[in-house]
């Protein structure tokens, strides 16, 4: 590898890194070197060991074997400040912030500056405002993190992890949870530590995001490396078939034709965060609903399913109009949705899978009145059978991959085959594989009648699975496309308000 | 398992019931289950072997009836605590609402006259009431339960006091009093009153939607509501069933002392509610516990007390040994559940 314009370049090497947990290894054996100055792109499947090796590397775990040098000299963190003290930081996907505390006092977790025994406020303070101003951060750091933007918070967070100056950074899908216009954002940061000369890792399902931030590309599969390549030299398809191990079908199908009759007319809607919604599907339609992420996309579809109130506006349901208060109402009138967070919205994850399908139609499945685990049993059997799900489903379903409990979380909707199926970022945090399966279902879902939709982050996703795309921006519909219209340019176009245009276009 | 009594066989049939994993899922899942139940069980299984040792009245028929007897308030209390907490709440106002509903009993009749069947349901109606207003302020006020029910708990107690200016009410009807010396096969009413109640609620929690949803909510209240439970009005009927239950534990209590103490009801009583359905493998976070497992607490605590009694340690030294038992339980769910977090760390990779 080459050497760098500033003199020495360290570099951070890992050899045969192994770890296991109850007797299941999830490494083993993986060699990765982070090099100063250069960004390294980490890709795999869920569960191929990515996390694990960044935790390790960032000294949140221990390996079970393996050795870890940065330049000359050993490096065996057992803790994180231990990795921070060597110049190893790490950002997380989930956002580890307590919402009680400061801006500053959150950046300064557990190493606060003191003067005579007592927290130095006003240097941290002062500290702070510093590290964010550099940042471009716009965020008073004595105010509470409570009520701040998750774009906003990742960005402490990021501020956060390079006070310090680390000499190398992990990212851990940041992007998971952001929009495009706050992912550029996050591309600029890790743009500015690379020509500080720190050594970045980034760690991302979205391959297009690797194949522009990464200088190199690692691959991991079940635990070890399987590919690795410089990132101007490799292709997309070259990227998905390491990961999987196969090449992909379902990509450039156009979808089914739909039906005419329309299953869903929305006139009117109104709220505190948008104004003024019309839309209609058709039976075996699928809507695509795109727009950045705050835009109101989320807050729609959340009132069409009666999670929250609106103000006006109307919905039919098959020509007739419908009372949508609250969530019982919407399924009654057959619209159910499948949240965006699995974990906090959508599944139990103590419980079961078939508990978890059970629990909004229990009314309905119930014999004299009283559910059995014989019908429990079933439904979970049957689901599992549609919808392919190989987990275990006894087991809680916290204890399952993520797209496993995707998949649960949908045949919790399709126990009863719904009219309408709002989905919000159905393919949010799975891997490769189980995104492909999920098209394929929602693809079959349409085509047997039910009208479709899609929320997405992932505009490839909204474009590729569409009849028709709702482009939302400040809360306002912004257009209505066609399949043939919508183009990504077209899409980003209208999905960002006129003032920031110029902005969001690099 | 074992089985004691009959009637008891319904309620470990309902635990019995839970599917067991498929041969090919892991035994750990299995032990996390079983765990939740087996440890108190155990336990119990342990002191009653301990007790009869040492004491050779303790095996009698006599002392185990005795021994249903005493806890059978406690157990009727307890059902309704068990689903407040597996619906992630607390309720502090039950034995409160115990004393202050049969005092209203009494003083209808004795003060004011009321037929005694009138009293009775006026009893029942307001502890029913209290449950409700607790559920008011905590579904629809936001109130955190604990606030909640620490308020009507004090208003309670000190309105029982107020009614009387402290003096207790004696003398109710002969039948009344009769009720608590009635025995069918040796065993009184108010034993059956709480095993009937048990299995109900057991049954309610298992197989009923709207039970069943209890466990939702306390898992996770925001899930339970996008699912279209009526997480609210679910939460309303909970504290109201709380209330009633401590309404009707209330009769029991009245019946055996053919008095009510204005005093009755006291925090120990609270104290023990909340022990047994700790014991019995609830988790305060919601989400977690079964009716079987708050009845092994219960029985675990009324042997605790009862054999202490036989061996004539000083009763003072009864919560000690209590206090002990809780932590004891909740240690002996503590490696099972470490060992379920030690594999739930792995799956995300594996």
């Amino acid at each position: 590898m080459e050497t760098h314009e500033n003199g020495v370049s360290y570099k951070l090497v890992a050899t045969g890194l192994r770890k296991q947990y109850g007797g299941v290894f999830v490494l083993k054996g993986v060699d990765f070197t982070i090099t100063q100055g250069r960004v390294t792109g980490l890709i795999g499947e869920n569960g191929a060991g990515k996390s694990t090796l960044s935790s390790i590397i960032a000294g949140i775990k221990r390996p079970d074997g393996g050795t870890m040098m940065i330049g000359d000299a050993p490096y065996e963190p057992a803790a994180p400040l231990a990795a921070l003290d060597r110049g190893v930081a790490i950002i997380h996907q989930e956002i580890k912030m307590i919402p009680a505390l400061s801006v500053a006092e959150n950046m300064f977790l557990g190493a606060m500056p003191t003067r005579r025994g007592t927290v130095d406020y006003r240097s941290m303070q002062e500290q702070a405002r510093e590290v964010l101003q550099r940042r471009g951060v716009q965020v008073d750091p004595r105010r509470l993190v409570a009520g701040l933007s998750t774009a906003t918070q990742q960005e402490i967070e990021i501020a956060r992890a390079i006070i310090r100056r680390p000499s190398f950074v992990i990212f851990d899908e940041p992007s998971a949870s952001l929009g495009s216009k706050e992912t550029e954002r996050v591309f600029e940061q890790i743009e500015l530590l690379r020509s500080q000369g720190s050594g970045v890792v980034y760690i991302s399902h979205r391959l297009e995001e690797i194949q522009r931030i990464a200088d190199d590309v690692v691959c991991l599969r079940d635990g070890r490396k399987v590919a690795e390549w410089p990132a101007a030299a490799v292709s997309r398809g070259q990227m998905i078939q390491a990961m999987v191990g196969r090449e992909l079908a379902q990509r450039k199908v156009e979808p089914a034709r739909h039906g005419e009759q329309i299953v869903l007319n929305v006139r009117g809607l109104c709220s505190s965060t948008f104004h003024d919604i019309n839309f209609d599907v058709r039976r075996g339609e699928i809507l695509g609903v795109s727009g950045l992420v705050g835009a109101g996309r989320t807050e729609i579809v959340r009132a069409l399913a009666g999670a929250d109130r609106f103000r006006s506006g109307t919905v039919d349901v098959e020509g007739r109009p419908v009372r949508v208060r609250t969530v019982r109402d919407a399924v009654t009138a057959g619209i159910v949705m499948v949240p965006e967070d699995r974990k906090t919205q959508g599944l139990n994850l103590n419980r079961r899978g078939g508990e978890n399908m059970t629990l909004p139609w229990e009314g309905t499945l119930s014999r004299s009145g009283f559910i059995t685990d014989a019908i429990v049993r079933k439904t979970q059997q049957r689901m599992a059978v549609e919808l392919q799900i190989r987990g275990n489903l006894d087991a809680p379903v916290g204890l399952l991959s993520g797209g496993n409990q995707q998949k649960i979380l949908l045949g919790k909707w399709l126990v009863r085959t719904p009219k309408v199926l709002i989905l919000d970022e159905p393919t949010r945090g799975v891997d490769v594989g189980a995104k492909d399966a999920i098209y394929g279902i929602i693809r079959s879902l349409a085509e047997s009648g039910v009208g479709v939709i899609l929320v997405s982050s992932e505009l490839e996703e909204v474009l590729l699975l569409s009849h028709r795309v709702l482009v939302i921006a400040g809360g306002r519909q912004t257009g209505l496309l066609d399949r043939a219209d919508a183009t990504p340019e077209r899409v980003m176009q209208l999905s960002v308000p006129a003032a920031q245009t110029s902005a969001a276009h690099q | 398992m074992s089985n004691p009594s009959g009637t008891k066989t319904t309620t470990t049939g309902a635990v019995e019931a839970i599917p067991k994993p498929k041969a090919a899922s892991t035994t750990t899942s299995l032990a996390h289950r079983l765990g939740r139940v087996s440890g108190p069980l155990i336990g119990l299984v342990a002191l009653i072997i301990v007790m009869s040792i040492l004491s050779p009245v303790f095996l009698t028929p006599n002392n185990l009836v005795n021994i249903l007897v005493q806890v059978s308030y406690i157990g009727i209390m307890a059902v309704g605590a068990t689903m407040v907490i597996i619906l992630g709440g607390i309720d502090l106002s039950v034995s409160s609402t115990l004393g202050l509903s049969f005092m209203v009993v009494a003083v209808l009749y004795a003060k004011l006259g009321w037929p005694f069947w009138l009293a009775i349901i006026a009893g029942l109606v307001l502890g029913t009431l209290i449950g409700l207003l607790n559920g008011v302020m905590i579904a629809y006020g936001k109130i955190q339960p604990f606030i909640a029910t620490l308020a009507t708990m004090f208003a309670s107690t000190g309105l029982a006091l107020y009614l009387t200016n402290g003096t207790p009410i004696l003398g109710f009807p002969t039948w009344f009093q009769a009720l608590s010396r009635t025995r069918i096969l040796g065993i009184s009413l108010q034993v059956y009153l709480m095993l009937i109640v048990f299995v109900a609620a057991a049954i309610w929690l298992r197989y009923r939607p709207v039970g069943r949803s209890l466990y939702a909510i306390g898992g996770n209240e925001e899930v339970a509501r996008l699912s279209g439970i009526g997480v609210r009005s679910i939460q309303l009927r909970v504290y109201a069933i709380a209330g009633f239950l401590a309404a009707v534990a209330g009769l029991v209590v009245g019946a055996r002392l053919d008095a009510a103490q204005p005093t009755a009801g006291n925090s120990t009583d609270l104290l023990n509610v909340i022990a047994a359905v700790v014991i019995g493998g609830a988790s305060l976070a919601g989400g977690v516990g079964t009716m079987w497992g708050t009845f092994v607490g219960l029985l675990i605590i009324g042997v605790v007390n009862n054999g202490l009694t036989l061996l004539n340690v000083n009763p003072n030294l009864q919560p000690v040994v209590i206090g002990a038992v809780i932590i004891l339980a909740v240690l002996g769910d503590g490696p099972l559940l470490s060992a379920f977090r030690r594999r739930r760390k792995p799956n995300p990779a594996a």
